[in-house]
């Protein structure tokens, strides 16, 4: 894991430049796309905060969503010279005239969370995302150390058809559990990432498999979809976490209330903190030049319910999910 | 002789019971009902239990389509209704939250109505802005997180039954009683299809159009706050961003198909209910037939294609001419 010592590295270095003189002077704006989800407001929340450990004067521009707006934030930015730029891209084309004008400016930018077209790749400096094949990777390797070698029928719900998150997580979690010819996925449809429609989606999945009997577990794109899946498999007289093993990503709050009532069994984590080994990066690069990777991965943890759910829920709830 | 079938309502009850046909050829425990816990369970009571929310919408719509309007407002204003309620559930008596969901919603209908009748402003315009707004306000609400309540008052509302029959679904049959008394009980249901047909006659006849206009849109207002507590009472939580997305369609849809024409006039609620009916029941088929998920929208286009030619005046005499030329 190279990625993983280089990002110690770099957090050492910031720790290190964190206490020193000239920690305070740095000025970091962030163009945030808007309030879309819940992981958008905690991701927020958490770069505030980090921003804070690091002694670091920190702006947000809320976009709307759109993004004129994301370049109109970087243009002031950049006119009131900060020291770098944070960019979550609501789209992943048409930024190579503002990125000219950073780069021009000498102001490094990094991405956030979601990556840009490829031309522009010598325009910022790293991009710090997850890797959702890598999630679904994860939450399918924990089902297959879960059931060994029982027959395991898997019902799959997707995220939003065409959604990159939703195509890549479907390849992880087939990846997961590829060479395990024991479980299978016999039924998969979408839940457009919606509590509502998981809940909807799941009650169809129980009535066409004989009642749930036939299911050994739930796999959902995201955790939200699966709060709706508990509930369906409740009001049909199983018990989730129980009768069917549910693994679902994001790890939102609300899904460790429910693996604290034994009814959902695992989450593989989207961070929301992405802006911390961003911040790292930077430090790093503006006191010691240092180059940081094109690409900065964060982790995929996995939690279960051997992890103290309830204490997580209790330091993720104000997070803004 | 051939027996004569009624005009109206021959093609979408056809239609309904050809979707569950369907249903049944490809998933054939569709029409097993058990009791689960109490409660009715089973394919069907999934495609009444979920039809539910569109169902009391598309009562609301289907007055305003039948006076030449439409309330494109209706899913945001679930969400804020839904917002409204899951925010103020766990605190207050359920008479207050209920009470302040419903009145949200009426105070969205008065605001729509008082652009269409007052200032009029045409209603697609009109109702397009707290179509926008309204899914602003939900957010703001709900500080653009999903808010949860464990009140069971409200729950009850989502996820109970009352003799087995999912709450929803008693909600929906209730409205849609109250809504077939007030028009079609009074006068009320004539003097829509009047100012539908030709707003400035029946004002010279003595019809309080504007009035009217008013009463229909809080209706609509009314009937959208029902269908967001009930959606946002059967996940346990409002979530601003999606509650009702898109259901402003589905219902136009509903009362579409139930054969009440965009232009206003005559229009008929029970059908629009069967309408809603018809887009769940095809929903739920989906779901079942494990078709894989980039399919369900084509599905979804060619059976309302289906269903719409089938009513299609102009479809029928051209069939009329070449059964007659074959014979």
């Amino acid at each position: 894991m190279t990625f993983r010592a280089l990002l110690l590295a770099s957090a050492f270095t910031g720790a290190l430049f964190a206490t020193g003189a000239r920690a305070g002077d740095l000025t970091i704006g962030f163009s945030q796309i808007g309030s879309e989800s819940g992981w958008r407001a905690a991701e927020t929340t958490v770069s505030k905060a980090e921003a804070k450990k690091r002694n670091i004067t920190f702006k947000i521009a809320d976009a709307q969503q759109k993004q004129e707006n994301q370049i109109k934030a970087i243009r002031s930015f950049i006119a009131q010279g900060v020291d770098a730029i944070f960019l979550a891209p609501v789209v992943a084309t048409g930024w190579d005239a503002v990125l000219k004008e950073a780069k021009e400016a000498n102001i490094p930018v990094v991405l956030l969370d979601r990556d840009i077209d490829p031309s522009g790749k010598d325009l910022y400096l790293t991009a710090v995302t997850s890797d959702s094949v890598h999630e679904g990777k994860v939450a399918g390797e924990w089902l297959a150390s879960q059931v060994g070698a029982k027959a395991c029928n898997v019902v799959e719900l997707q995220g939003t058809v065409g959604a990159s998150v939703a195509t890549n997580r479907k390849k992880g979690f087939e990846d997961g559990i590829a060479g395990h010819s024991n479980i299978k996925i016999v039924r998969s449809q979408t839940g457009d990432f919606t509590r509502a429609k998981g809940k909807e989606v799941m009650e169809s999945f129980i009535k066409a498999e004989g009642g749930g009997k036939n299911i050994c577990a739930v796999y959902a794109h995201n955790d939200d979809m699966m709060v709706g899946a508990i509930q369906a498999m409740k009001e049909a007289g199983l018990k989730p976490g129980k009768d069917i093993l549910t693994v679902s990503i994001d790890s939102v709050p609300d899904i460790f209330k429910a693996m604290a009532a034994g009814e959902a069994n695992a989450t593989v984590e989207l961070t929301p903190n992405m802006a911390g080994p961003a911040f790292d990066a930077v430090i790093a690069y503006k006191s010691k030049g240092t180059v940081p990777p094109k690409w900065i991965q964060t982790e995929s943890k996995l939690y279960t319910q051997a992890d103290d759910p309830m204490k997580i829920y209790e330091s993720k709830k104000d997070l803004g999910y | 002789m051939t027996v004569k079938l009624p005009r109206i309502g021959t093609a979408q009850i056809l239609a309904l019971a050809a979707i569950l046909a369907i249903n049944g050829f490809v998933s054939p425990q569709f029409f097993d009902i058990r009791l689960q816990d109490g409660r009715l369970f089973g394919s069907l009571i999934d495609v009444l239990n979920r039809g539910a929310p569109v169902a009391i919408l598309s009562l609301g719509m289907v007055l305003v389509i039948a006076m030449r309007g439409i309330d494109l407002s209706v899913g945001a204003v679930m969400a804020i209704c839904g917002a409204i309620a899951a925010s103020l559930a766990d605190d207050h008596s359920l008479v207050v939250t209920l009470a302040a969901a419903l009145g949200a919603g009426l105070a969205c209908g008065l605001w729509n109505g008082f652009l269409v009748a007052v200032l009029g402003i045409q209603p697609i315009v009109a109702t397009l802005i707290l179509m926008v707004a309204g899914r602003g306000i939900a957010q703001l609400i709900t500080e653009g997180r999903i808010v949860t309540f464990t009140d069971p008052g409200l729950a009850f509302l989502g996820g109970g039954s009352v003799l087995g029959v999912p709450t929803p679904v008693v909600i929906a049959l209730a409205m849609l009683a109250l809504t077939l008394i007030v028009v079609r009980g009074t006068a009320l249901g004539l003097m829509i299809e009047a100012t539908g047909g030709n707003p400035r006659a029946s004002a010279l006849a003595g019809i309080g159009t504007r009035l009217i206009t008013l009463a229909v849109y809080m209706w609509s207002g009314l009937c959208a706050a029902i269908a967001g507590v009930v959606a946002a009472a059967d996940i346990l939580g409002a979530d601003a961003n999606n509650a009702g997305l898109w259901l402003e369609l589905d219902a136009i849809l509903a009362v579409v198909i139930g054969g009440t024409s965009l232009f206003g006039g005559r229009f008929s609620v029970v059908l629009a209910v069967v309408g809603a009916l018809i887009i769940q029941a095809m929903n739920t088929g989906i779901l079942l037939s494990g078709f894989p998920p980039e399919m369900n929208l084509v599905v979804k286009a060619v059976v309302v294609l289906v269903v719409l030619l089938a009513q299609s005046p102009r479809l029928a005499s051209l069939g009329l001419i070449f059964s007659r030329r074959r014979s």
